[in-house]
């Protein structure tokens, strides 16, 4: 499978990288090798995955799969995915879009563009979102915004905080209104875990925009982001459009955010899972003083 | 009707934005402004006023009337101070125990560069989880233009109306077609797929009615009735009543399989 060496100058996309974690279909090549799109460094893919996709010469965050971020996230054998059955319909009938779904279950191999699930982090339980790149760049339709009302109203039955990952491109178009509706529908699920005085932490990735930035993404707790993602409500082109200049560089990454006080802090993947659990630790159960 | 004809008439020049129905629904109505945090956006107009005697908190897009006005308010897209400016008038109107009224009529929200800066995406997000449970009644009316997360930040509503001619899409029709087709100027065949019009959006269950567009005098007399009578029977209930059918509102929306 030499001949699969992959050499896509695609940011953030190595196609044909298979995630090790999960079940390949055969017909999916695994490549040996994966090129950095930054900065051009191969690297074995083995090594790349075994440090979570970040490049080791120049640290540029891959895009990763939503089901290896989680099951790396998690300790080993606890995470247990929920809904994984709901998938997305055509309730408009809009031009395009069986297809898209069809290539967008083959590509990224999962039936939505979010996975959600309990699982434990350093022996804490919580409940968790990951949301998938490949499925229509993690655009938020009904079926996404069903599975993350979900993990918010299990949560809270369930008493759990709850960690989530953004990727995405905004609302699914092809859904129209509803896909629109799902940004309040996320967001009522997420006010009342909030009110139930439990903890929600977001983490941005590469990219978060449009109405998931405008919606549950930006509702956490506590927000943290990757480094160098691209974080807006509007993407950077529609903004030079309406603008008529080109953007600064670094307009709109985390560290920009960060900067501008949206963020709490901005976090490479290979440190995340210790930032989580500290976070995790931090938030357990009330004050110890007693009731204050 | 074809959609493009009421995207036509939704953003016809001259067509009543919000002021306009301020003025003729509201008596002795108290502008007030500002976000308390960065600046005042003339994009949204807000304050109190007496709807048939009863005070109520108003929010509403406002275009702009002459072109002055228009590149003065923003042509009715609002900076994050905006939807803080918004949410700073629902707190108040929580506070004093009054209904909210918001009119919407916008493209959407703005995308430029300093309402990045301040954080667009999060006041929208801040106002949506913050309007499922606001403890006083919210009745939204789209009057003209319904953008996206811009209209949305002021329709998570107990009610939301729309006039007969008024539009409410996830995309601007030119946004989608040019994503779609890379042609931005197949506007009209976009306006279709979207499903954008009051007629459709009743019928998906979105929007709970559709106000005839009668003439403007007798249309904002038909308004200031219904609403009227609709925060008459939303104050019979209780907050918690009123919340936990909000929430049922938004949270049966979305079609998917299982
Ligand atoms: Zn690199």
């Amino acid at each position: 499978m030499l001949n699969k060496m992959n050499f896509k100058k695609n940011r953030n996309q190595l196609e044909g990288y298979s995630p090790s974690l999960e079940e390949t279909s055969p017909s999916v090549p695994d490549a040996l090798f994966n090129k950095c799109p930054e900065c051009g460094r191969v690297t074995l893919s083995a090594e790349l995955s075994e440090s979570l996709l970040v490049c080791p010469k120049c640290g540029c965050h891959i895009r990763i799969p939503a089901r290896k971020r989680l099951l790396a996230l998690c300790d080993e054998d606890s995470f247990e995915e929920w809904d994984a059955s709901v998938y997305s319909k055509d309730p408009l009938d809009f031009p395009g879009y069986a297809v898209k779904l069809k290539s967008s279950r083959l590509k990224s191999r999962e039936t939505s563009a979010v996975i959600t699930g309990r699982g434990k982090i350093a022996g804490m339980d919580c409940a968790l979102f990951a949301m998938e790149g490949q499925f229509m760049m993690g655009s938020m339709g009904s079926a996404v915004g069903e599975k993350v009302t979900r993990v918010f109203e299990r949560a809270l039955e369930q008493r759990l905080p709850v960690i989530g990952f953004t990727v995405s491109g905004g609302a699914r178009m092809q859904e129209g209104i509803l896909s629109l509706m799902q940004m309040a529908k996320t967001s009522g699920a997420v006010k009342r875990h909030s009110d139930a005085g439990l903890l929600y932490v977001t983490v941005l990735t590469n990219p978060t925009t449009g109405g998931v930035t405008a919606s549950f993404a930006m509702e956490g707790d506590i927000i943290l982001a990757e480094p160098g993602a691209l974080v807006g409500f509007a993407g950077p082109r529609v903004i030079e459009q309406t603008m008529r200049q080109k953007l600064p560089k670094g307009f709109q990454s985390a560290e920009f955010l960060m900067e501008k006080g949206f963020l709490d802090g901005v976090v490479p993947r290979t440190e995340m899972k210790e930032k989580l659990t500290t976070i995790l630790r931090l938030h357990k159960g009330g004050s110890s003083y007693g009731s204050v | 009707m074809d959609p493009y004809k009421r995207l036509q008439l939704a953003r016809k020049n001259g067509r009543p934005s919000g002021r306009f129905y301020i003025e003729n629904i509201l008596t002795d109505f108290v502008e007030l402004h500002g976000d308390r945090r960065y600046a005042d956006d003339p994009a949204i107009m807000a304050g109190v006023g007496l709807l048939s005697g009863h005070p109520v908190t108003v929010i509403a897009h406002e275009k702009g009337g002459d072109i002055r006005d228009k590149a003065h308010r923003n042509f009715g897209s609002a900076n994050p101070e905006g939807y803080r400016k918004a949410l700073r008038q629902m707190k108040l109107a929580e506070k004093f125990g009054r209904p909210v009224l918001c009119i919407v009529d916008t493209a959407g929200a703005f995308a430029g560069m300093g309402a990045e800066e301040r954080g667009q995406g999060q006041a929208i997000a801040e106002n949506l989880m913050e309007m499922m449970t606001l403890k006083v009644p919210v009745v939204s009316v789209f009057v003209g233009e319904g953008g996206s997360g811009g209209a949305l930040a002021l329709a998570v509503a107990d009610e939301v109306w729309m006039l007969e001619n008024a539009v409410y899409s996830v995309i601007s029709p030119e946004g989608c077609a040019s994503i779609l087709w890379k042609d931005a100027s197949k506007v009209k065949e976009a306006c279709s797929c979207l499903k954008m019009t009051a007629e459709d959006l009743l019928e998906m269950g979105v929007i709970e009615k559709v106000i005839p567009e009668t003439q403007p005098e007798t249309l904002c007399e038909t308004l200031k009735a219904q609403l009227d009578m609709a925060f008459s029977a939303l104050s019979a209930m209780t907050p918690e009543e009123r919340c936990e059918k909000r929430y049922a509102r938004f949270r049966r929306l979305g079609v998917f399989g299982e």
